[in-house]
């Protein structure tokens, strides 16, 4: 082997080692005219790796509708703003925590808590809501239980600390998450529409400052990890995971939004994903400007960190500002107040280069340019297969199975008995603003002072994306608009967590493109605008992908609070009905899933027209006060959806309906319905007006009594429906 | 009345509070930061819930040792109403105004739902309105424990201020969440100007939290 080889050889495995292309780092000495130093590897290696760059997934992203007459701030920023009067906003965004949590479920879903509550902030919004959308694998996988226990110990943890109230979120298990569990978390704020900030450095000379923790050797190139996949090896990156310090992210907080009332900061970013690196080229990139770091003035955890480590360090609960320099005093003071470092590290330039110094000598020196403007963008190669076809049930299928008993095995499944367990492990209360708690359709928080709330949900069907992408993009999108929109509230946009396997194989980049064309179709036809997200790539374990989640955080208004409604069953005497078109859609449902234990026959598709009109329909009743409760139909379909609002207000009904295929008619998921209790006196309002607007109303039973009795079948107890539906996580 | 509510960093139910003692007793409370030294007239001081230095270490520990809590344990030895919510009454416990321990909930986990309180004495400052009530607990070490001889010291002297029971006033294992001893849910000091409890009144203080019995401590004080 000559010299040069063995060079070769050791500069590519440097290159592969940094989770960088050969052509990628071809296109890095193109562009700096010369090799790279190690640290200035490392640089490119944050900033080109797809958490970062989202290099597959940019030019899709695009498509989607990201403005609309409430949108204030699209994708882009550190979170998304919303207009929701009076000169208020709200902020928010999901985030993925996916890989870290898989390889340290504690403190990777902390971490992620963190993380999110810090792009909110960052922003000037004071945090009030967390929600999160969880996915594990088997729930008799041997890890399964541990990885539960974890996220959602680091979930309560970090959320509980810091108290901020986490009001509600979603969780399923199926076997395509054993090798990549998802961790997805949404932080939503409010704040000033006049004080909103943003991460653009500006002005020539004004200071560059650290503040928050220390920075330690926690976290290096956790943003490259999480953008590789999974083998039997991967235990060993758990030192790439970080770790959480709620307490000190409660005191950045509150200094944050102390200093914010001053008019100090022209510039502010939270150090995440690539910490000191992402946030300084962001913050540059941005404005079109330089910035001069000297990293010997960082605050240090540890002795003799390098400038490599200190690039790259993902340690927590830190931020780079750009402040007015003539209130560096004022704002010393405040961080001092709070037992926080501040540090001034840096200053704006106009040469429009990271230039980055040490112990007096040059690190590194990169135009900004080369770094944002020409990361490589990907349009990779796809592949959209058929969905799986449609096949029709019939009653005759199912006459040997017995409604009531079925019922009994559904609620009582992991995937849709109740998640009680999860959320009493989390303050849902604290800040003293909760509306709906968690457990209803969507969870609602007051605006802090007012009489208005904000409605929120997260949700996602990755089986009927996984069968056909485009309609399970669709469901996502409507199914949080439903969820909104029987909380009383007005949807009014969302943010996003795109959550594939490996981009580079064609069927996967298919299911992106088609979830993207989905999700875009219905956010149009919605008028629910995406104003913020994150993706992540290679979910994947030994070449094995999860099942595409794309999923979906939604933000609605309520503008009156005593417009709120909740699944709850509130009174004997009162009506049930069902509201929308039923088809007895039986593919791809948790009926065939759970009680047959096959995944086929089709995933229902969703009419957006019908969804607007329904979804419209019940926003009228509920302004002109004709509905007691409301649940939308969702996973189980109707009966499903009725033991939920009978467990949930403790009352009992009889049904009475007349069908031909009654196990389509209750476990059917057809979309676009809801499930309404309407007082005897309104009954007849409810039908003239449903008909006058085409919307299809049909009269379910009559609530009372202690149990769910059907007509010519029979009936459960309560007390029977309860013990099934919290047997599984209360034996966990 | 002229209250205060302390504020350790990592407070975060100070607000809550504010605004229920706002909103109940009618004045707006002056919110006193923990490196402060002094209070000096008072009619009432909060010490709220939350996880005032992180609480890594036992819960209130450093809490206790803050330069205000002085002041704390000062205004209460005169006599001045001092109540401590939730890691309040952590606070409390850890700096010897009130007696026992909060260890973890012997679930071993966080808990946060509405549980139901009954007043065991309704002739102090704090309980004279009191009723059997529902209000919030969220806590990770809310599990009362005291020796049998402090027990028996605390019930002879009328100490306890409330127990976990079920709807129907009933105290019994069911309706004890946290595994407290007796299922204490707050306690007095001896001259029971010093209240310490886990549930949150402030958390069930308007009709929106679904629930307002948390109100009648507050009212209590007024009268």
């Amino acid at each position: 082997m000559t010299s040069s080889n063995w060079q070769f050889d050791t500069e590519k495995s440097l290159v592969e080692s940094h989770g960088l292309k050969l052509d990628e780092f071809e296109k890095i000495v193109e562009g700096l005219g010369r090799e790279p130093n190690l640290t200035e590897l490392g640089i490119f290696s944050a900033m080109w790796n797809e958490h970062c760059s989202y290099k597959s997934s940019k030019y899709w992203l695009k498509k989607l509708p990201t403005s609309g007459e409430r949108v204030i701030q699209g994708p882009g920023e550190n979170a998304g703003v919303i207009d929701i009067d009076d000169g208020d906003v709200a902020v928010f965004k999901m985030e993925s925590h996916n890989h870290p949590s898989f390889l340290e479920p504690y403190q990777g879903a902390a971490t992620g808590v963190g993380g999110i509550l810090r792009d909110v902030f960052t922003m000037g919004a004071r945090p009030v809501a967390n929600m999160n959308a969880l996915r594990f694998g088997d729930p008799n996988h041997p890890k399964t239980k541990h990885l539960v226990s974890g996220v959602v110990g680091g979930i309560g943890g970090y959320g509980n600390c810091i108290g901020i109230p986490t009001v509600g979120g979603e969780v399923n298990f199926h076997p395509s998450y054993n090798g990549n569990i998802l961790v997805n978390a949404m932080t939503v704020g409010i704040a000033k529409k006049d004080k909103i900030f943003y991460s653009a450095a500006a002005g020539i000379g004004n200071p560059v400052v650290y503040v928050g923790s220390k920075t330690g050797r926690d976290g290096i190139h956790g943003a490259t990890m999480a953008s590789a996949e999974f083998d039997d090896d991967s235990e060993e990156k758990k030192p790439t995971v970080q770790v959480g310090d709620p307490f000190t992210e409660k005191l950045l907080l509150e200094a944050c939004l102390e200093l914010m009332k001053e008019d100090a900061i022209i510039a502010i970013q939270d150090m995440g994903a690539a910490g000191l690196t992402s946030s300084s080229i962001e913050m540059a990139s941005k404005g079109n400007v330089g910035i001069d770091i000297n990293l010997s003035k960082v605050p240090m955890r540890a002795a003799n960190m390098t400038a490599y480590e200190l690039m790259l360090s993902e340690s927590q609960e830190r931020m780079l500002m750009v402040i007015q320099p003539k209130k560096e005093e004022l704002a010393r003071s405040i961080f001092k107040k709070w037992d926080l470092e501040f540090e001034i590290i840096g200053e704006v330039t106009n040469t429009k280069k990271l230039i980055l110094h040490m112990d007096g000598e040059e690190q590194a020196s990169i135009p900004i340019n080369i770094l944002v403007e020409d990361a490589p963008e990907y349009q990779r190669d796809y592949i959209v297969n058929d969905p799986s076809p449609l096949i029709s049930f019939e009653s005759k299928d199912f006459e040997d199975k017995d409604i009531l008993s079925d019922l009994l095995k559904m609620i009582s499944h992991p995937n849709l008995c109740s998640r009680k367990w999860i959320w009493e492990q989390y303050d849902h209360m604290v800040m003293a603003d909760t509306v709906v708690r968690p457990g209803s359709d969507a969870a609602v928080v007051r605006v802090h002072g007012t009489n208005k709330g904000i409605a929120i949900s997260t949700d996602c069907s990755p089986t009927y994306c996984r069968h056909d992408p485009y309609e399970g993009g669709k469901h996502a999108v409507v199914e949080t608009w439903r969820n909104i929109v029987a909380s009383g509230a007005e949807p009014i946009a969302i943010t996003d967590c795109m959550n594939f396997g490996n981009p580079e194989k064609p069927e996967i980049m298919g299911q992106f493109v088609e979830c993207i064309r989905g999700m875009g179709d219905a956010c149009s036809k919605l008028n629910y605008p995406v104003i913020s997200g994150n993706v992540s790539l290679y979910n994947e374990t030994n070449g094995e992908g999860i099942y595409p989640t794309p999923a979906i955080g939604g933000v609605g208004l309520i503008r009156d609070l005593s417009n709120t409604m909740t699944i709850d069953l509130k009174n004997e005497g009162n009506v049930l009905c069902l509201i929308g078109e039923s088809n007895n859609h039986l593919g791809n449902s948790h009926y065939l899933s759970i009680i047959q234990n096959k995944e086929d026959g089709g995933t229902p598709s969703v009419n957006l027209d019908d969804e607007l009109k329904n979804g419209k329909f019940i926003l009228d009743c509920v302004a002109k006060k004709l509905l007691k409760s409301v649940h939308d139909v969702g996973e189980g379909g109707v009966l499903v959806a009725i033991a939920e609002m009978c467990i949930s207000g403790m009352q009992g009904i009889k049904i009475d309906i007349t069908k031909d295929f009654l196990h389509g008619f209750f476990f059917g998921e057809d979309q676009a319905r809801y499930l309404v209790e309407v007082s005897q006196n309104k009954l007849e309002q409810i039908e003239v007006d449903a008909s006058k607007s085409a919307v299809k109303i049909e009269r379910i039973g009559e609530i009372g009594g202690t149990s769910i009795s059907i007509n010519s079948i029979g009936e459960i107890e309560l007390s029977s429906l309860i013990d099934h539906h919290t047997k599984w996580f209360n034996e966990f | 009345m002229k209250t205060h509510v302390i504020v350790f960093p990592g407070s975060n139910c100070d607000r809550d509070v504010a605004v229920a003692i706002q909103n109940i007793i009618g004045s707006s409370p002056d919110m006193v930061w923990h490196k402060d030294s002094t209070i000096k007239q008072s009619d009432l001081i909060v010490v709220p819930g939350g996880f005032s230095y992180g609480d890594y270490l036992r819960c209130g520990a450093m809490a206790s040792t803050s330069p205000i809590m002085k002041s704390v344990i000062e205004n209460a030895n005169k006599g001045v109403p001092v109540m401590g919510i939730c890691n309040g009454f952590q606070i409390l416990i850890e700096s010897g105004l009130l007696q026992g321990a909060l260890i973890r909930n012997s679930s071993l986990s966080f808990i946060c739902r509405d549980i139901i309180i009954k007043p065991t004495n309704t002739k102090t400052i704090f309980t004279n309105k009191s009723k059997i009530s529902k209000m919030p607990i969220a806590h990770n070490e809310g599990n009362y424990f005291a020796n049998s001889n402090q027990i028996k010291e605390i019930e002879d002297n009328d100490q306890i201020a409330f127990q976990y029971c079920d709807e129907n006033g009933d105290i019994n294992a069911h309706s004890n969440p946290n595994g407290s001893i007796n299922n204490i849910a707050g306690v007095f000091n001896k001259s029971k100007n010093v209240l310490g409890m886990m549930p949150h009144p402030e958390r069930a203080a308007e009709s929106i939290h679904g629930c307002d019995d948390g109100r009648n401590i507050f009212e209590s004080l007024l009268s």
